[in-house]
C-alpha cells in the first residue's frame, strides 16, 4: 500500500510542475501584461513604465522568473499580488471564505433537492412527475446561470423588494440574518444547475438498485414499498452519488464565477477574473496551483479510498 | 463655454483668469471654493449618516504614491490631502499649502526655478502626529527613490534640493522650468515621513494595506474583493466631513451596478458611472438625480502616422470628412457625447472654440483622396504608389458601443474606397505594446491629454515622446511637428496663464490642420445619485467624482 501511495505522490507531484511550467509560459506569453492597465493614464511615461517593470522582476528572461518563482514556492512563500502587494496565500484566503459559504450552501440545497427528486423520479418513473423533471432538468441546464441571476434579480429584488439585488451582507449590518438573507438567491440560482445534475444521477441510480435482485427479494418477503425504498434502495443509490460530490469538491472551492460576478460575491471565481484581467500573476498563479492541488488531491483521495474497497486496485 | 461654467459660481470668468494668475491670492481670497458655502448651511453638526459609492474596479492601492489607476483615487481624495486641490473651475486652490506659489506672490522665482511653499500649521496626520514640511520633503523624495515602486514621476525627478526651513516653509530648486508642476502636486498627495521612513521596503509598508492620512476620513477597513469602509475624520483641518462613513463597494460588472444604482443599494455611481445605454431609463428613475457632466477625454481614431497610409495628410482629411459622427453620437451613443475639434477638454480655460467645424460631407472625402491621387482599384479600394488604402482598426473586444462604431465606419469608409478591417483585442492586451509602442494600424480610445488641468499636453503630441522611437512619454500615434514641439517646450516654461493660453491655441490650431487622430466626441458622463445627497459636486479636473466626499451630506 505505501509503495502504491509513494507511486501516486510522485506522479501527482511532475504533475504539478508540468502544470506550473504550462501555466506559467502561456501566462507570460499574453502580450501586455501588468502593466497595461497603465497605458491610458495621463502623464504615464514609458520610462516610468520600464522602470515598474524591473522593480517587479519582469525585464528578467522567462525561465529565470519561473525559477525563481518555483523555488520561493518551494520556501512556502507564493509571492505578492501586484495589485495590493498582500501575500498570494492572503488573497486566496480572503475570498476563499465568501466561495465556501455560497458554494456550501448552494451543495446542501442541490443535493437535499436533487436526491429526493431523482428518487421520487424513479420511483414514480413516466409520471407526471417524472416528465416534469426531466424537462425542468433540461431547462436548467441549457439556460446559462447568469440568466436566471439577472431573472431572480428583476423578480425577486426590483420588482417584489423581498431579497437584495447582491452583496454577501450589508455594509454596516453583519448579523447572521443579513448574511442568510443575501445568501438565498445566489445559492439557490447557482443550485439550479446541480439540481439538475444531481437529480438525473439519483434517478439513474435509484433505478438501477430498484432491479436489482435483492430489492426483488425484499419485495417478495412482503416488505412495504416505502420501507424498501428506505431500507434498500435510497442507501445504494447514494454510494456512487458520494464520488460524483468528491469530484465536485474542486468546483467548490474555486468558486462560481458568473453566479459570483451577477451577485457581487467577492470569492474565488471574481478573484480568478479579476486578477485575470489585471496580468496580476503571482495570484494567477497562485490560483491556478490551488485548483490543481485540489484537482489532484480529489483524485488522490479517491483512489486511495477506491484501492482500500478494492485490493485488485492495488495489484494492477 | 460649458455646463460646468454654467452652474451656480461665484466669479466670472474674468476673475477666474485673475485667480489663476494671482495663484496664491485665490486661498486668500476665496477660502471657500472647495466646499460651496451653500451647502454649509444645511449641513450636520456633527458627521452622521453614510454614503455607498459603487465602482466598477476594485480599488487596490492605497499608498498614493504608488503606481495606480484612476479608481484608487476614489480613496485617495478622501484618506490623503495635496499641496493644492484642482477646483471644478480648474483652478488650483491651496489644500495642504497656506497659499498657492506663484511668481506674483514670490512663492516661484522669476526664472521660475525656486520654488517657496507655505504650508498650514493646523494638520495632523489621522494618528495624531503633526504634518509638517518634513513630510512634504520626505514624499517628493521617496517618489525619485529608485527602489520605490513610484508612480509617474514626470515634474518630480526635475526637484533638486530640497530643503525644509521651518515646520510650515519649504523650499527646492527645479532643474529646469516646469509651469504644469503645479497641475502634478495637486495629484501628489502627502504621505507621512514619521510612519515610512521606518521601512525597510517602502513597497511592502503595513501602511500600503492601512493608509494613515490627513484626510477629512480616516481608514476603517478593507474587505477585499468587496468594500472599503473610511470613517470621518473629526479634526480635519477643511470642511466637513459630514458623514460618519464612507463606503466604497466594488461591483465588477455595469449592468449588475446600475441595477444596483436602481435597487438602492448604492448611493452613488462614481468612475465608469452610468453606461450611455441606461441614460435615459436612468434619469426616469424617482429619487435619483442623474446629470450629463463633462469629462476630460476625447474619444477618437488614433491614427499611426509612421504606416504608409497615413502619411498622406490628404487621407486624415478624406477619413474624417467621411466621419458622420452626429450619427455615431445619437443613434450608438444615445445621444450623451459632445461634437469637438480638439483634445483640450471642453470646459477647459485653455479649450479653443474657434477651430473649423467638421463637416461630414462622403463627396468632398472622395473630391480629397481623387485629387490627391489615390485611384480606386479593380476591388474598389484606393491606392497610391503602390500603397492600398487598406488599414485595421483595433478597440477593446467586448465594448458593444465602440465595435459599432467601428462597423459604421467600415461601411461609410468603403463607399469612398477605403478598406477598414476590424481587428479587437483585450483591454489588458490592448493597452500593452500594442499601444504603447505603436504597433497598430488605427484604434479607437478615449485619451486623457491633460494632468489636472493643466494645458500641456508634452506627453502625447511632441516628437520627443515617442516611444517607438526611443522616446519618452506616450505618443502612440507618432505625431511629430516641429513648430508643435517648439510651442510646447514654450508653453511649458510659461507660468502665465493669458501667456499660455496664446500658445496652447495655437498648438489646438495646427494640431486640428495636421489631423493626427480624428477626434469622434467628447466624453460625457452620466452621473448618478440618491436624491437627497447633497453637497456633491462634478470636477471634471479630477479623475473620480468622489474628489470632494469632504463636502457631501445627507439633506436633513
Amino acid at each position: 500500500m505505501s509503495g502504491f501511495l509513494l507511486n501516486r505522490l510522485y506522479q501527482s507531484l511532475i504533475l504539478l510542475v508540468i502544470v506550473s511550467i504550462i501555466g506559467f509560459t502561456i501566462l507570460n506569453l499574453i502580450p501586455g501584461g501588468p502593466l497595461a492597465q497603465y497605458g491610458l493614464d495621463p502623464g504615464m511615461t514609458q520610462e516610468d513604465l520600464d522602470r515598474l517593470k524591473e522593480q517587479l522582476g519582469l525585464n528578467r528572461p522567462l525561465w529565470m522568473q519561473y525559477l525563481d518563482w518555483a523555488w520561493r514556492l518551494l520556501q512556502g512563500d507564493w509571492g505578492h499580488s501586484f495589485r495590493d502587494g498582500a501575500t498570494v496565500l492572503s488573497v486566496i484566503g480572503r475570498h476563499l471564505s465568501a466561495t465556501l459559504l455560497l458554494m456550501g450552501s448552494s451543495t446542501v440545497i442541490a443535493i437535499a433537492i436533487g436526491t429526493w427528486i431523482g428518487i421520487r423520479g424513479a420511483t414514480h418513473r413516466y409520471s407526471a412527475f417524472d416528465y416534469l423533471a426531466t424537462v425542468g432538468a433540461m431547462v436548467a441546464l441549457s439556460i446559462p446561470t447568469f440568466w436566471f441571476g439577472l431573472v431572480g434579480i428583476y423578480v425577486f429584488s426590483l420588482q417584489l423588494g423581498w431579497l437584495p439585488a447582491g452583496n454577501m451582507y450589508t455594509v454596516g449590518d453583519g448579523s447572521l440574518l443579513n448574511y442568510l438573507h443575501h445568501l438565498i438567491l445566489p445559492s439557490v440560482v447557482l443550485a439550479l444547475v446541480h439540481v439538475a445534475i444531481w437529480s438525473r444521477y439519483m434517478r439513474t441510480a435509484t433505478l438501477d438498485v430498484i432491479s436489482q435482485e435483492f430489492v426483488k427479494t425484499a419485495r417478495a418477503k412482503g416488505l412495504s414499498e416505502r420501507r424498501i425504498l428506505m431500507k434498500h434502495v435510497v442507501g445504494n443509490a447514494l454510494l456512487p452519488m458520494i464520488t460524483l460530490a468528491g469530484m465536485q469538491l474542486p468546483s467548490i472551492l474555486t468558486g462560481a464565477l458568473v453566479t459570483e460576478t451577477v451577485f457581487t460575491w467577492p470569492g474565488m471565481g471574481r478573484l480568478f477574473l479579476d486578477s485575470l484581467g489585471y496580468s496580476d500573476y503571482p495570484v494567477v498563479m497562485g490560483l491556478l496551483m490551488f485548483s490543481a492541488i485540489l484537482v489532484i488531491l480529489g483524485n488522490l483521495i479517491a483512489d486511495i479510498a477506491v484501492a482500500i474497497v478494492d485490493p485488485r486496485i492495488r495489484m494492477s | 463655454m460649458t455646463k460646468v461654467e454654467t452652474t451656480k459660481q461665484t466669479y466670472s470668468r474674468r476673475e477666474t483668469l485673475r485667480l489663476m494668475a494671482a495663484g496664491g491670492l485665490a486661498g486668500l481670497v476665496a477660502p471657500n471654493l472647495l466646499g460651496s458655502p451653500a451647502f454649509g448651511q444645511t449641513a450636520p453638526a456633527k458627521p452622521t449618516g453614510r454614503v455607498v459609492v459603487g465602482l466598477s474596479q476594485e480599488p487596490t492601492v492605497f499608498n498614493p504614491l504608488m503606481a495606480h489607476t484612476e479608481v484608487d483615487d476614489a480613496v485617495h481624495f478622501s484618506v490623503f490631502d495635496a499641496l493644492f486641490r484642482m477646483d471644478p473651475q480648474g483652478v488650483l486652490q491651496p489644500n495642504l499649502a497656506a497659499e498657492v506659489p506663484s511668481q506674483k506672490n514670490g512663492g516661484i522665482s522669476q526664472d521660475g526655478l525656486l520654488w517657496h511653499i507655505r504650508l498650514r500649521d493646523d494638520v495632523r496626520w489621522h494618528d495624531g502626529a503633526p504634518f509638517t514640511a518634513e513630510d512634504v520633503k520626505f514624499t517628493l523624495e521617496l517618489i525619485t527613490n529608485p527602489k520605490f515602486r513610484a508612480w509617474r514621476t514626470s515634474g518630480h525627478s526635475l526637484v533638486r534640493d530640497i530643503k525644509v526651513i521651518s515646520p510650515t516653509e519649504i523650499t527646492w530648486r527645479m532643474e529646469s522650468v516646469f509651469a504644469p508642476y503645479l497641475s502634478f502636486l495637486a495629484e501628489t498627495f502627502m504621505v507621512p515621513k514619521h510612519l515610512l521612513e521606518k521601512e525597510a521596503d517602502p513597497n511592502a509598508a503595513g501602511f500600503n494595506q492601512a493608509p494613515i492620512g490627513t484626510g477629512a476620513f480616516k481608514w476603517a477597513q478593507r474587505i477585499a474583493g468587496d468594500h472599503i469602509e473610511l470613517v470621518a475624520n473629526a479634526e480635519y483641518f477643511g470642511e466637513g466631513p459630514y458623514l460618519e462613513r464612507l463606503v466604497f463597494k466594488y461591483i465588477p460588472d455595469m449592468t449588475v451596478l446600475y441595477t444596483q444604482f436602481k435597487s438602492g443599494d448604492i448611493d452613488l455611481v462614481d468612475q465608469a458611472y452610468i453606461t450611455a445605454d441606461h441614460y435615459a431609463e436612468a434619469s426616469k428613475l424617482s429619487d435619483r438625480v442623474v446629470t450629463l457632466e463633462p469629462g476630460a477625454s476625447v474619444e477618437s481614431i488614433y491614427l499611426n502616422l509612421e504606416k504608409p497610409q497615413f502619411k498622406d495628410p490628404a487621407v486624415r482629411q478624406a477619413l474624417y470628412a467621411a466621419m458622420d459622427r452626429k450619427a455615431i453620437i445619437d443613434a450608438i451613443y444615445y445621444g450623451v457625447g459632445n461634437l469637438t475639434e480638439t483634445f483640450m477638454p471642453q470646459q477647459s480655460y485653455y479649450y479653443n472654440p474657434n477651430l473649423p467645424a467638421q463637416e461630414y460631407n462622403l463627396d468632398r472625402a472622395r473630391q480629397i483622396l481623387d485629387e490627391a491621387g489615390w485611384v480606386p482599384g479593380s476591388d474598389g479600394v484606393r491606392a497610391k504608389d503602390g500603397v492600398r488604402l487598406s488599414f485595421s482598426n483595433a478597440t477593446t473586444a467586448g465594448n458593444n458601443l465602440r465595435e459599432q462604431v467601428q462597423q459604421f465606419l467600415q461601411q461609410t469608409f468603403a463607399e469612398i474606397g477605403v478598406e477598414m478591417t476590424i481587428s479587437n483585442l483585450p483591454g489588458a492586451v490592448m493597452w500593452g505594446d500594442f499601444w504603447l509602442k505603436s504597433q497598430f494600424d488605427s484604434a479607437i480610445s478615449g485619451v486623457t491629454y491633460v494632468i489636472a488641468a493643466d494645458p500641456d499636453v508634452t506627453n502625447r503630441l511632441h516628437t520627443r515622446a515617442i516611444v517607438a522611437k526611443g522616446g519618452k512619454g506616450s505618443n502612440t500615434g507618432q505625431y511629430s511637428n516641429p513648430e508643435v514641439d517648439a510651442l510646447l517646450e514654450k508653453g511649458a516654461r510659461t507660468f502665465d496663464p493669458e501667456e499660455r493660453r496664446a500658445i496652447y491655441f495655437r498648438v489646438q490650431e495646427i494640431v486640428r490642420q495636421d489631423l493626427p487622430f480624428l477626434p469622434l466626441f467628447a466624453y460625457t458622463n452620466v452621473f448618478g445619485r440618491k436624491e437627497g445627497l447633497e453637497g456633491f459636486k462634478a470636477n471634471a479636473n479630477t479623475r473620480v467624482a468622489s474628489w470632494h466626499a469632504a463636502g457631501w451630506h445627507w439633506k436633513s
